[in-house]
C-alpha cells in the first residue's frame, strides 16, 4: 500500500510547481496580443463585424455593372422602382425568413404559408360575403397558426426544421388546392367585392419612380423587425438561440417557447404579405409564388445570414432580396435567357455561402 | 482555515443522503456534501466515482432517486438549472454556456435583460442598453477584469480566461448564494489558469461560496479551504488541504489508502 503513495508522491512532486512557474500574482496576464495582420485578414475581421457590408458592397457593384451592360434602360426611375416593386413579396418572405434562419433553422414552407393566408382572405371575403377587415384577420391568424404549428413540430417532436417545414409546405399546399378546388379568385371579383384586398397595390408616382405601398410596407416590416431583434430581449434571444441553444437554455431562455413564438411571429409576417401579395398579383392563385420558399431562403443567405445560425441581420436580407432583383432586371434588359438569369443566381448564392464560411473562420 | 469555526455556522448548502441510479448502475450512493459559508470546497474523485452526477444534482440538472437539498437550512427542489439559478444555485459550466456572437453585456444579461423605464420599455419592451452596459463593467471591474477593453465586444473575440471571467461575473451578479464551477481550468493556458483561480479567490472574498470540481490536485489544493473526496458514488472524507499531501489525497480517492476516520 505505501509503495503505490510513494510512487504517487513522487510523480505529483515531479509536475512543475504551478507558483513558480507564472510568476507574481499582479502579473498581467490579459493583455491583448493583436499582433500586425495581413489586409486580408483585416478585411476578413472587418465583415466579421459588419456582416452586412458583403450584400451592400454586391448590391451597389451590381448597379453598376447592369447599368454598364444593360444601358441607361436599366437606371430609368421606371425601371429601378419597378425592381423595387417586383421584390416586395420575395422581400417579406425572406424577413420571417430571416427570423427562422437566425435560429438555425429553414422554413420551406413560407410560401404555402402565404398563399394559405390569401386564399382565406379572399375565399372568405370574395365569396362567402364576409367584410373585408374580419377575413384579413382570420388570414393572419392562418399566419400565425401554421407558423406555431412548425415551432410546435420543430420542439415538441424535436424534428429537424427542414424535415418539419418540408412537410408543412405540402400540407399547406395540398390545403390550398382543397379550399380553392384549384380555382382562382379573379381580380375582378376582388376588386368588386373586396376592394380593401388589393390596397397594397395602389400605387404613387413620386418624380417618375412608381411605388406601391406595398414596397413601403415591405421597407416599414424590416424597420420594425430591426428594432425587434436589436432593441427586444426577444431579439437578443433570437440570436442566442441560433447561436448555442444548449447555452441559452442553461442562461435561462425558455428555448422551446421561445421558438414556437419565433416561428409564429414569421407567420404572422407572412400573412401581411399574404395581404401584399393579393395587391401584388391581382388575383389570388392557389398555384402562385410557388418558388417563393427557395427565393426567400436565397435572398437571406445573399444577405450575408448564416445558415448555421445566430449571424446575420434582418437589413441584410433587403440587400438581399435587392440583388436578386437587380439581376433578374438587368439580365433581362441586357436580353439574356431566363436560363441565364437562375445561373447567375445560382453562382451569387454559392458566392454568399462561401463568403460566410470564410468570415466565420474568424471566430475559430 | 478553523475548521472549528466552520463547525459552528450553518451551512448554507447541504445535500443529504443524494442517490441516483441509471438502470443497475448506481452513479450515487446516500451521498452528503456540506457547503460553508466564505468557503471554498473542493471536490475531487476518481472517473466514474459519480461526482459529476453529485454536482449535477446540485445544479438542478440531474433529479436524485432520493435525498434531499437544504439551502440556507430551508428545504429546496428543482427540476431544472433554471430553478436551481432561481434560488441562487449559480453554476459555472465547463463549456461557459456562453454565446459566442453577443456581446459580453448580452451574455451576462441574457434571460435578465434590464428594460428600459417608462412606457418604452414597458410596452414596446426596449433594452435599456446602456444600463446593462454600465452595470457590466462595473461587474468585471469588481472582479480585477478590466482589461477587457470594450463592454460590447463579442465574446468569440475574447481569450478563454476572458469568458472564463465573463462566466463567473454573470453567477456571482444576481443575488447568487452558491457558486458551483466545473472544471474551470480545464481548458485554459498556465497563465490563464492562473488568472481564473485568483478569480475564485476574489470570488470567495465577497463571500460567495464556491463548490469546485477539478481534475486538477494542484489547483484543488491551492484554492480550496476543504476537500470532499468522493469514491463508489459516496462521500469518502472530507479533508483540509493543509494537513495532507496530494498523494495521500490521491491514494484516499483510488482506495489505495484508507480515508481517515474523523477530518
Amino acid at each position: 500500500m505505501n509503495n503505490i503513495s510513494d510512487d504517487i508522491n513522487k510523480d505529483l512532486k515531479n509536475q512543475p510547481k504551478f507558483t513558480e512557474d507564472i510568476g507574481s500574482k499582479n502579473q498581467e496576464h490579459h493583455t491583448f496580443e493583436q499582433g500586425e495582420l495581413s489586409i486580408l485578414k483585416k478585411i476578413q475581421h472587418f465583415l466579421h463585424g459588419n456582416p452586412t457590408i458583403v450584400p451592400v458592397i454586391i448590391l451597389i457593384l451590381s448597379v453598376i455593372a447592369f447599368g454598364f451592360i444593360a444601358g441607361g434602360r436599366f437606371f430609368s426611375a421606371f425601371n429601378l422602382s419597378l425592381i423595387v416593386q417586383q421584390v416586395t413579396i420575395v422581400g417579406i418572405l425572406a424577413a420571417a425568413q430571416t427570423l427562422i434562419i437566425l435560429t438555425a433553422g429553414i422554413d420551406l414552407s413560407v410560401a404555402a404559408m402565404m398563399v394559405l393566408a390569401s386564399v382565406f382572405m379572399g375565399k372568405l371575403s370574395v365569396e362567402m360575403g364576409m367584410p373585408t377587415l374580419p377575413a384579413i384577420a382570420i388570414g393572419f391568424i392562418s399566419g400565425i397558426a401554421t407558423g406555431a404549428f412548425n415551432g410546435l413540430l420543430v420542439t415538441r417532436l424535436r424534428l429537424p426544421p427542414f424535415i418539419v417545414t418540408l412537410g408543412t409546405w405540402n400540407i399547406f399546399f395540398a390545403l390550398v388546392i382543397f379550399f380553392t378546388g384549384s380555382q382562382s379568385i379573379r381580380s375582378s371579383d376582388i376588386e368588386v367585392n373586396a376592394p380593401l384586398l388589393h390596397f397594397w397595390g395602389e400605387r404613387i408616382n413620386l418624380g417618375g419612380f412608381v411605388f406601391t405601398y406595398g414596397a413601403f410596407l415591405m421597407i416599414a416590416i424590416f424597420i420594425f423587425l430591426w428594432f425587434l431583434l436589436n432593441k427586444t430581449a426577444w431579439g437578443r434571444h433570437v440570436y442566442a438561440i441560433g447561436d448555442d441553444k444548449e447555452a441559452a437554455e442553461l442562461s435561462g431562455i425558455r428555448t422551446d417557447r421561445m421558438l414556437v413564438s419565433i416561428y409564429a411571429v414569421a407567420g404572422l409576417v407572412v400573412a401581411i404579405g399574404a395581404w401584399v401579395s393579393i395587391g401584388r398579383v391581382g388575383s389570388v392563385s392557389p398555384t402562385s409564388f410557388y418558388e417563393g420558399n427557395l427565393d426567400s431562403i436565397t435572398a437571406v443567405v445573399i444577405g450575408g445570414t448564416s445558415l448555421f445560425g445566430g449571424r446575420g441581420t434582418i437589413i441584410g436580407s433587403l440587400f438581399g432580396a435587392l440583388i436578386v432583383g437587380v439581376f433578374s432586371s438587368g439580365l433581362s434588359i441586357a436580353g439574356l435567357d431566363v436560363l441565364w438569369q437562375r445561373f447567375a443566381l445560382g453562382c451569387l448564392i454559392i458566392i454568399a455561402v462561401g463568403i460566410d464560411q470564410w468570415i466565420r473562420k474568424v471566430s475559430n | 482555515m478553523d475548521k472549528k469555526g466552520f463547525k459552528l455556522m450553518e451551512p448554507v448548502l447541504v445535500a443529504k443522503n443524494l442517490s441516483k441510479k441509471y438502470g443497475t448502475v448506481v452513479a450515487l450512493e446516500s451521498a452528503d456534501l456540506e457547503l460553508y459559508s466564505g468557503e471554498v470546497l473542493g471536490v475531487i474523485g476518481d472517473n466514474g466515482a459519480g461526482k459529476s452526477t453529485l454536482i449535477k444534482v446540485l445544479c438542478g440538472a440531474v433529479i436524485p432517486d432520493s435525498g434531499e437539498i437544504l439551502l440556507d437550512g430551508k428545504k429546496v427542489t428543482f427540476t431544472s438549472p433554471i430553478e436551481a439559478r432561481t434560488l441562487g444555485i449559480e453554476t459555472v459550466y465547463q463549456n461557459l454556456a456562453l454565446s459566442p456572437a453577443l456581446s459580453i453585456t448580452d451574455n451576462m444579461f441574457l434571460g435578465r435583460e434590464i428594460r428600459q423605464k417608462g412606457f418604452i420599455g414597458k410596452f414596446l419592451r426596449f433594452l435599456d442598453q446602456k444600463a446593462m452596459a454600465e452595470e457590466a463593467r462595473k461587474r468585471l471591474s469588481d472582479l480585477g477584469l478590466l482589461t477587457i477593453q470594450n463592454i460590447n465586444q463579442l465574446v468569440e473575440t475574447l481569450s478563454g480566461g476572458q469568458r472564463q471571467g465573463v462566466a463567473v461575473a454573470r453567477a456571482t451578479s444576481f443575488g447568487t448564494k452558491v457558486v458551483i464551477m466545473d472544471e474551470p481550468t480545464a481548458a485554459l493556458g498556465v497563465k490563464e489558469s492562473r488568472r481564473v483561480l485568483e478569480l475564485i479567490g476574489e470570488v470567495r472574498a465577497r463571500g460567495i461560496p464556491i463548490i469546485l470540481i477539478s481534475h486538477n490536485m494542484p489547483h484543488v489544493f491551492e484554492v480550496a479551504d476543504r476537500i470532499h473526496i468522493h469514491r463508489l458514488g459516496t462521500r469518502l472524507c472530507v479533508i483540509d488541504p493543509k494537513k495532507y499531501e496530494m498523494s495521500d489525497a490521491v491514494a484516499f480517492m483510488t482506495g489505495a489508502k484508507a480515508a481517515p476516520t474523523s477530518n
